[in-house]
């Protein structure tokens, strides 16, 4: 298979239609129904949370409480600035801190785990199997599982404080190794062998034949990360001020109470953009990765 | 003389050879070191750290101190609390893990008859709130015990209560509440990895199932798609498991930490209890350890039964 051969592949991969036949118009409403009502659950609490953003503090307090704006008012957002403002760290300290850990777990894991995905799934050599089993083993282990032995471990290697403690669980996972691993296992050996006779070494053939092909997988495994690490509140590892994160400060608007219902929904609101965004604009990449998930004996 | 040219010639070729298969197997592991080094310090570590810290006395502070099976025997005989959260623990697993499983399946199922376009929104409606992270804080405005809690004032609203319940401090309320909105977050991993399966299967086998006389979508979903999509099966299982025995984070968000009377509390945040509140890490790793062997446990079981079930 040529790489054209095989990206066409992946193309038809992409957009299988879908597959409608000896489909009854009955049955087809009552599924939709379903999902219908259970979309609703699903993003009723995400509405109520942009509404009440936008409400002026008359409408959060309204009784019963309305499921749309009348007035739709910036105050709740100036109220978190002005809450942010009287605060001892400066709110860009929290969002440079945010998104330079961030960034850099991010890119360090996309780099590591295809680093290593390539060798496990290309290569032979003593211990390969093992290896993969044992990653297969640890996608049952997130990091809510190893709480605890983790802070143990970044204690003892005085990371707690640092950026490091936060970044380095990540760059780990074993998500990414194995979506990675699992994808790149559709690469056409007939392509890494022409490189070869080309003279490319190892190191040159992942970065210039495998990577340029595997950027549906490099793109998932990136919105993984970025939704893992920007999420943490890293309350644990963190007890600086200055090194906080932004979820950090989610919890202590809320501490205000009721009358910051407002600002509490404005600061979840704008917490919930980046990954919901870098989400859809990579949706097709995502599924596409994701074909080859499967866990397969 | 000939003879020798050739042999040589051969062994040079042959050296060559292995000389470049050792040097590959040299760049295997060299690219793999990096994340296995990672790995090695921030997952298997943990892991074998937690086994030997399980069977001592360890406060961080001090060095551990060796107490055999003691934890062990305080977690089974002595600690009531223990019986609470890993019921609860069950209680999570076995009801969000079979609800949430069985739903991602039929939900990509369903998802998968509309076009390209339709189908990326109802995606990313049942993932967005996986992405949106801190976002189930909204939760406790919604059960909020108060007038103003959205559930209570639409329940007074149509006259079904007279007084506002407190959802989240009443302790036989706050598993239903914990329950649902475990549910609500639970459509992750597994359920994008359903999504592509359906896509992934080849149309010629729904082509020849018409011929062989399948008649409607149920029999299609039942002979021809399930079989086909084991491999997902089987990684949406993993998925399911690691979040419904790992829940923790939102149960100290939404249900307060700890919930009253450890009435919606797991071993995952029992063992941050003892971990970062009582700083009795000893005993915080024997929890790990019975929670890794329960997950270890119910992984190994569900794939067997998936695989038998496939095979037959």
């Amino acid at each position: 298979m040529t790489k054209e051969q095989f990206k066409t592949k992946l193309r038809h991969l992409r957009y299988r239609g879908a597959k409608k036949a000896n489909r009854s118009r009955g049955v087809d409403f009552l599924l939709g129904l379903f999902l219908a009502i259970l979309g609703i659950f699903m993003i009723l609490p995400i509405w109520y949370v942009i509404i009440s953003a936008f409400k002026p503090m008359n409408e959060i307090f309204l009784f019963p409480p309305r499921l749309y704006v009348a007035h739709p008012t910036f105050d709740n957002f100036t109220q978190l600035m002005q809450i942010l403002e009287n605060m001892w760290v400066p709110f860009s300290r929290y969002l440079f801190n945010s998104v330079l850990v961030t960034v850099v777990a991010t890119v360090g894991h996309v780099v590591v785990a295809s680093l290593a995905a390539y060798p496990l799934a290309k290569h032979n050599f003593p211990g390969k199997n093992i290896i993969s089993q044992i990653i297969v083993l640890a996608l049952l282990f997130t990091t809510q599982v190893l709480y605890i032995p983790q802070y143990i471990i970044s204690a003892k290697l005085h990371l707690i404080n640092t950026y490091w403690s936060l970044i380095l669980p990540v760059v780990q996972s074993t998500m990414g190794v194995f979506l990675m691993q699992q994808f790149m296992g559709q690469i056409p050996v007939s392509l890494l062998e022409a490189a070869r006779i080309d003279g490319a070494g190892e190191f040159k053939i992942w970065w210039s034949v495998v990577m340029p092909s595997v950027k549906p997988a490099w793109l998932t495994v990136a919105i993984f990360a970025f939704q893992n690490i920007w999420n943490q509140n890293g309350n644990l590892y963190l007890y600086n001020e200055s090194m906080k994160v932004l979820p950090s400060i989610t919890s202590q608007v809320q501490a205000g109470g009721i009358a910051r219902t407002g600002a509490a929904s404005a600061v979840m609101l704008v917490l919930m953009i980046p990954p919901i965004v870098f989400f859809q604009c990579t949706q097709k990449q995502v599924i596409e990765t994701m074909t080859t998930s499967g866990i397969k004996e | 003389m000939t003879s020798t040219n050739t042999s040589k010639l051969t062994e040079t070729v042959l050296n060559k050879k292995k000389h470049k298969a050792h040097w590959e197997t040299r760049s295997s592991y060299l690219m793999l070191a990096p994340w296995l080094i990672l790995f090695t310090v921030f997952t298997i570590v943990p892991i074998l750290a937690s086994i030997g810290l399980s069977f001592t006395s360890f406060n961080m502070l001090e060095k551990p101190t060796f107490v055999g099976f003691n934890n062990y025997v305080r977690l089974l005989l002595d600690d009531e609390i223990f019986l609470q959260v890993f019921k609860n623990t069950l209680v999570f697993a076995f009801v969000t893990g079979p609800v949430s499983y069985v739903l991602s399946f039929l939900l990509a199922w369903m998802i998968n008859e509309y076009t390209p376009g339709v189908r990326s929104i109802w995606t990313l409606i049942f993932y967005a709130p996986s992405l949106a992270g801190n976002i189930f804080y909204v939760w406790t405005i919604i059960f909020s015990g108060d007038y103003y809690g959205f559930l209570n004032s639409w329940l007074m609203k149509f006259g079904m209560i007279k007084e506002p319940i407190d959802w989240i401090g009443n302790s036989s309320y706050v598993l239903g509440v914990l329950l649902t909105v475990q549910i609500w977050l639970s459509f992750g991993a597994g359920f994008l990895s359903f999504i592509a399966g359906f896509q992934g299967i080849d149309n010629s086998l729904y082509e020849a199932g018409r011929i062989d006389g399948i008649r409607n979508r149920w029999q299609e979903l039942w002979y021809i798609t399930i079989p086909s999509m084991t491999p997902q099966l089987l990684f949406g299982a993993v998925m399911q498991i690691s979040s419904s025995f790992g829940v923790s984070e939102v149960i100290k968000q939404v249900g307060g930490f700890p919930t009253r009377g450890y009435a919606g509390d797991t071993i995952g945040t029992y063992i941050i209890d003892y971990g970062t509140v009582r700083f009795e890490m000893g005993y915080a790793c024997t929890l790990s350890v019975v929670l890794f062997l329960i997950m270890v446990f119910t992984n190994s079981l569900i794939t067997k039964l998936l695989k038998r079930n496939i095979n037959d």
